[in-house]
């Protein structure tokens, strides 16, 4: 699945990385404890989360993540989205919450890991 | 190689900030050209400790060496020094104040995070001197 056919799937906004939209995303992580997504290493390259800060970007920086999308309607300020953009890291915002988001992509064939 | 040494200074003001020197030592050793693998887990293991260094101790430093079969990480602070290191070892266990667990972090799974990703890792603590953590993360050429 590439980052283009997330965006689709969950109606979500792009709000940085159209020069990733073609990135491959071989699975996903969906979690608001920052600590959690750092404690499960595996190869996942989209973190779903209602969490907006900077540390969220960083965090996906750490693991190496291609993609961020923002949960329930949030969206991170200009300064976070600055970081994701440093970091090459895609960004977008859905107004679905959580659960529905993770479910659409599963139903889509979005593994949870590869 | 010789030993590559790298400093940096954790500020304890700016929480957006913590993560600038994993982010960095990160850039260093790809650039390097260590495996993947490793890299993440020094990055994991390091920030897991800035955050930490920011959330309890008001910040501190972080000392990396880079060699090519390990790097270590040290981070020292002047913090409040931690009381129990067994409990504060405990998955889930944290005195972190709400605001940093609004912020994602203060779950009880920093020191656990990083005892996990490194292959050597210490802790010593003086209750009301500080923290020194010591981490090594053993390179495995080939991942």
């Amino acid at each position: 699945m590439r980052v283009r056919d997330i965006k689709e799937i969950l109606e979500a906004e792009l709000l940085c990385g159209e020069e990733l939209l073609d990135t491959e995303v071989l699975s996903a992580c969906g979690s608001d404890l920052m600590s959690d997504v750092l404690a499960f290493v595996k190869e996942q390259s989209l973190l779903l989360t209602g969490l907006v800060n900077p540390q969220v970007v960083r965090t996906a920086d750490m693991m190496d993540m291609r993609c961020i999308v923002f949960v329930r309607g949030k969206r991170p300020d200009e300064g976070t989205l600055a970081l994701a953009r440093d970091r090459g890291i895609a960004v977008m915002s859905t107004g679905l919450r959580m659960y529905s988001a993770c479910g659409k992509l599963y139903a889509a064939g979005l593994a949870s890991e590869v | 190689m010789d030993a590559l040494k790298l400093h940096y200074d954790v500020d304890g003001e700016d929480f957006s900030a913590a993560g600038e020197a994993s982010s960095n030592v990160k850039k260093v050793l790809r650039q390097l050209g260590f495996p993947q693998e490793a890299i993440r887990r020094t990055a994991i293991c390091m920030y897991e400790g800035e955050i930490n260094v920011v959330i309890h101790a008001g910040g501190g430093f972080a000392d990396v060496t880079v060699e090519p079969e390990r790097i270590t990480i040290v981070l020292t602070d002047h913090g409040p020094g931690i009381p129990d290191v067994e409990k504060a070892m405990s998955e889930g266990w944290s005195t972190a104040p709400t605001k940093v667990r609004e912020l994602g972090f203060g779950a009880g799974m920093g020191l656990p995070n990083m005892k996990r990703y490194s292959d050597e890792f210490r802790i010593d603590t003086t209750v009301g001197v500080g923290t020194t953590v010591t981490m090594t993360v053993n390179v495995t050429q080939g991942q």
